[in-house]
C-alpha cells in the first residue's frame, strides 16, 4: 500500500496528520536528509518536499527566498532523489515532491516519475498543473504508482472539489486562503475557512483532506484543522530556519517549533 | 486575390495552438480565468461592445493608423519598397493600447474595480493606465527595478496617471519578474481584481484575446496596402518579445500563402552571447506564466536570464501562437543584435524622420539582411510598433 494511504489507515479518529513542507537543499544540501529525519521525530507525519523553482508563482516571499538559497546551493531533481533514497533506508514516512512543473517537463516526464517511484517518494503536488492539464503528467504517474494530489481553494466550486477528488489520491490539499504561500497573521485565515472546509467536506468523500496555506502556530493549527484530516505547515519552518541558521542551535529551533505543532481534537 | 489554402483555426477549445498554450495556473486562478473566457465569449460576439471599443479605438487611440511609404529608406536600400505600419502614432506611443482598452472594457463588464499590469518597457504599463484613468479604475503597475531606471519617462508618466508603480526586486528585475509578482497579486486578490495581461502570453484566454485585440493592426494594414499597391505585401517584418504587436499584425495574413511573415527577437549580445532574450532561435519548449511556450532555461528547468537592450523584448518566454508558428514554419523568426537595433534607430531617424522604439528597431535591423534579396516590385511592411521618447536615455548612452 501506498506510504500515504497507510498513514492515514493507521491514524487514530482524532488525530490530525501533520504534513511538513521543507525546501529541499534549504539552507544547505547536506542538512535536508537530517532535518526531514529529525522532523519525523519530533511528530511529523508526511514529509512535502519542495523542489526549488526559479518563478515560483504561487509562493510568497518566504519559499521564494528558500528556493533561491536552494538553487544557489546546486540543488537538482537528481539530488532531491538521492536524499528521498537515503532517507527511505531509514524511514517509511510519506514523502511527497512539491514543484512547479517546468523542471520536471525538461527532465522528462517519464524519466521523473519512474526515478521518483524508484527511489521511495509517495506522491506529487505540482500547484500551477490543475485537474485541467494533469494529462501532461497523469499517464506517467499512474504508471509508477505516483498519486498526484491536487490543490482546491475556497473559490473553487463544487463540481471542481470533485473533479480534484477524483483525479487526486492520497489526499486533496486545501488551501485555506486565496493566495500565496506564507504564514499569515491569524486573522487572515480567517471565520470563512470553517465554511470552506465544510464544503469540502460535502464535495470530497473519496480522499482525506489536508489544510494548508498560513499555519504558524499550534493554534493556527488547531483552529484551521479541526474538521480537516490533517494540516500543512511550511513557510513557518522556513522561517525559522532562516531566523537561527547557522547558529549551532538552528536544528534544536526547527524541532521545538515542530513538536508544538502536533494536536489532537 | 490569394486563394486560401489552409484554414488556419488556433486556438482549440482548450486554448492550445498545436501542442503550446492551455492554462497552467493554480486552482484558485481557475475560476478567474474561466469566467474571463466566458465573458470574452459573450463580448465578442456582442455588438455592443463591438461598436464601443471601435468607437474608442477611433476617437480615443486614433485609428486606423497610416500605412506610411518609407520612401527614402526604400531608396537607400533600392529594392523592394518600404511601408511602415504607424503604431507609433496610436495614443501613447505604441500599439499596447489596443489591448488595453479592450481588456478595461472587459474589465467593466465584469464589475471588477481594480485593475493590475506588469510591464517591461514601460508602454503596456502607461497604456493600462492611461485606460484606467479614462475609465476611472484603480491601477496597480508591477515593474522591474531595473526597467524602472532604464525606463524613468515611463515610470513618471503611469505616475502622473494616477497608477501606483510597485517596483519589483526579485530575480531578475525585469519583465518576467514584474508578471511573477503581478500573478502573485492576482492569486491574492482574485475576487476583485483583473489581470490586464500586456502580451500574447499567459494562460488561455489571453494569448488568443490579446491577439485579437490586436489583430486590427494587421487588418488595417490589409485594407490599406490593397488600396496603396492594388496587392498583398510580400514581406511582413515585427520585433517579437512575448509577441503581441507581431501577433496582431500577422495574424489576418496567416492563410495567405504568398506573403513571407518575418518575426525578430532580440539576440542582445548575439544568440550565442549568453546574454540573449532570442527565445526561440536559442530556447526549448517548457511552462512558465501560465502557458506552454519556447522558453529561454537551463539543463535544469530553472528560467535564464534574458538580456536585451530593450526593455520589451527582454523576456525568456515568448507568446503560445509564436511557438505553433515557429514549428510549423508559417513564420521565419531571425535575431538582431542590440548593435544592430541601435544602428536601425540612427538610420530611420535619418532617412524617415522617426525615432523608433528600440522593440520596433529590431524590425527595421532586419531591413540589412532582407532587403538585398527583394526585388523591386515587391513590398515589405514593417510594424513600427512604438516611438522612441521614452528610449532617449539608453540611446543617447549608446550613440
Amino acid at each position: 500500500m501506498n506510504r500515504i494511504t497507510q498513514k492515514f489507515k493507521e491514524k487514530a479518529a482524532d488525530e490530525k496528520l501533520m504534513s511538513l513542507f521543507i525546501t529541499a537543499g534549504y539552507p544547505d544540501l547536506e542538512s535536508t536528509v537530517e532535518i526531514v529525519l529529525g522532523m519525523e521525530e519530533n511528530g511529523a507525519d508526511m514529509i512535502e518536499l519542495g523542489m526549488p523553482f526559479s518563478d515560483p508563482l504561487a509562493d510568497g516571499p518566504t519559499i521564494q527566498y528558500s528556493s533561491d538559497i536552494a538553487i544557489k546551493n546546486g540543488i537538482t531533481i537528481d539530488k532531491i532523489f538521492e536524499m528521498v533514497v537515503e532517507i527511505r533506508k531509514r524511514s517509511e514516512i510519506p514523502i511527497i515532491l512539491m514543484g512547479y512543473m517546468n523542471p520536471v517537463l525538461r527532465y522528462g516526464v517519464q524519466e521523473f516519475c519512474e526515478k521518483a517511484s524508484r527511489s521511495g517518494v509517495d506522491g506529487l503536488i505540482l500547484p500551477d498543473i490543475p485537474v485541467d492539464e494533469d494529462e501532461i503528467i497523469r499517464e506517467h504517474a499512474e504508471a509508477n504508482n505516483l498519486p498526484l494530489i491536487h490543490l482546491v481553494a475556497p473559490n473553487s466550486s463544487d463540481i471542481r472539489m470533485k473533479l480534484a477528488d477524483s483525479k487526486s489520491s492520497g489526499f486533496v490539499y486545501c488551501v485555506s486562503v486565496t493566495g500565496v504561500t506564507g504564514a499569515r497573521d491569524g486573522k487572515e485565515v480567517s471565520d470563512s475557512v470553517d465554511r470552506f472546509i465544510e464544503r469540502v467536506r460535502e464535495n470530497i468523500i473519496g480522499n482525506p483532506v489536508m489544510v494548508g496555506f498560513g499555519i504558524k502556530s499550534h493554534e493556527d493549527a488547531k483552529r484551521i484543522a479541526s474538521n480537516a484530516d490533517g494540516f500543512i505547515v511550511g513557510s513557518a519552518l522556513i522561517n525559522t530556519i532562516k531566523n537561527s541558521y547557522p547558529k549551532p542551535e538552528w536544528k534544536q529551533d526547527l524541532y521545538s517549533l515542530v513538536y508544538s505543532l502536533k494536536f489532537r481534537n | 486575390m490569394q486563394e486560401v489554402i489552409t484554414k488556419y483555426q488556433q486556438p482549440n477549445a482548450r486554448g492550445y495552438f498545436g501542442q503550446y498554450g492551455g492554462k497552467f495556473v493554480p486552482e484558485i486562478l481557475i475560476p478567474a480565468v474561466r469566467a474571463l473566457e466566458e465573458e470574452y465569449e459573450r463580448a465578442s460576439k456582442d455588438p455592443s461592445f463591438n461598436s464601443q471599443l471601435n468607437e474608442l479605438l477611433d476617437e480615443y487611440v486614433g485609428r486606423p493608423t497610416k500605412l506610411t511609404f518609407a520612401n527614402r529608406l526604400t531608396e537607400h536600400y533600392g529594392k523592394a519598397r518600404i511601408y511602415m505600419k504607424r503604431e507609433d502614432l496610436c495614443h501613447t506611443g505604441a500599439h499596447k493600447i489596443n489591448n488595453a482598452i479592450g481588456q478595461v472594457l472587459l474589465a467593466q463588464r465584469m464589475g471588477k474595480k481594480r485593475i493590475i499590469a506588469e510591464t517591461g518597457a514601460g508602454q503596456h504599463g502607461v497604456a493600462t493606465a492611461t485606460a484606467c484613468a479614462k475609465f476611472g479604475l484603480e491601477c496597480v503597475v508591477y515593474m522591474g527595478a531595473e526597467d524602472m531606471v532604464r525606463q524613468k519617462l515611463n515610470v513618471d508618466r503611469m505616475h502622473l496617471l494616477g497608477a501606483e508603480v510597485r517596483s519589483v526586486e526579485s530575480g531578475s528585475k525585469t519583465l518576467k519578474d514584474a508578471t511573477n509578482e503581478a500573478i502573485r497579486d492576482w492569486v491574492t486578490n482574485v475576487e476583485d481584481t483583473f489581470y490586464i495581461i500586456g502580451s500574447v502570453v499567459g494562460p488561455h484566454p489571453y494569448p488568443m484575446m490579446v491577439r485579437n485585440f490586436h489583430r486590427v493592426i494587421g487588418d488595417e494594414t490589409k485594407r490599406q496596402i490593397m488600396e496603396a499597391e492594388g496587392k498583398l505585401p510580400d514581406y511582413l517584418i515585427a520585433c517579437v518579445g512575448g509577441g503581441s504587436n507581431a501577433m496582431g499584425f500577422f495574424y489576418p495574413f496567416i492563410e495567405d500563402e504568398s506573403v513571407n511573415i518575418i518575426g525578430i527577437e532580440a539576440a542582445g549580445f548575439g544568440v550565442d552571447s549568453g546574454k540573449t532574450a532570442a527565445t526561440l532561435t536559442k530556447g526549448t519548449p517548457g511552462i512558465l506564466h501560465g502557458s506552454m511556450s519556447y522558453l529561454l532555461h537551463d539543463k535544469n528547468g530553472q528560467i535564464e536570464l534574458a538580456h536585451s537592450i530593450s526593455a520589451g523584448l527582454d523576456y525568456p518566454g515568448i507568446g503560445p501562437e509564436h511557438s505553433h508558428l515557429f514549428d510549423t514554419g508559417r513564420v521565419k523568426y531571425n535575431a538582431v543584435t542590440d548593435d544592430e537595433a541601435m544602428e536601425a534607430v540612427k538610420l530611420l531617424s535619418k532617412k524617415e524622420g522617426i525615432i523608433p522604439a528600440l522593440e520596433t528597431a529590431h524590425a527595421f535591423a532586419w531591413l540589412e539582411n532582407l532587403m538585398s534579396t527583394t526585388t523591386e516590385d515587391q513590398v515589405v511592411i514593417v510594424n513600427c510598433s512604438g516611438r522612441g521618447d521614452k528610449d532617449m536615455g539608453t540611446i543617447s548612452e549608446n550613440l
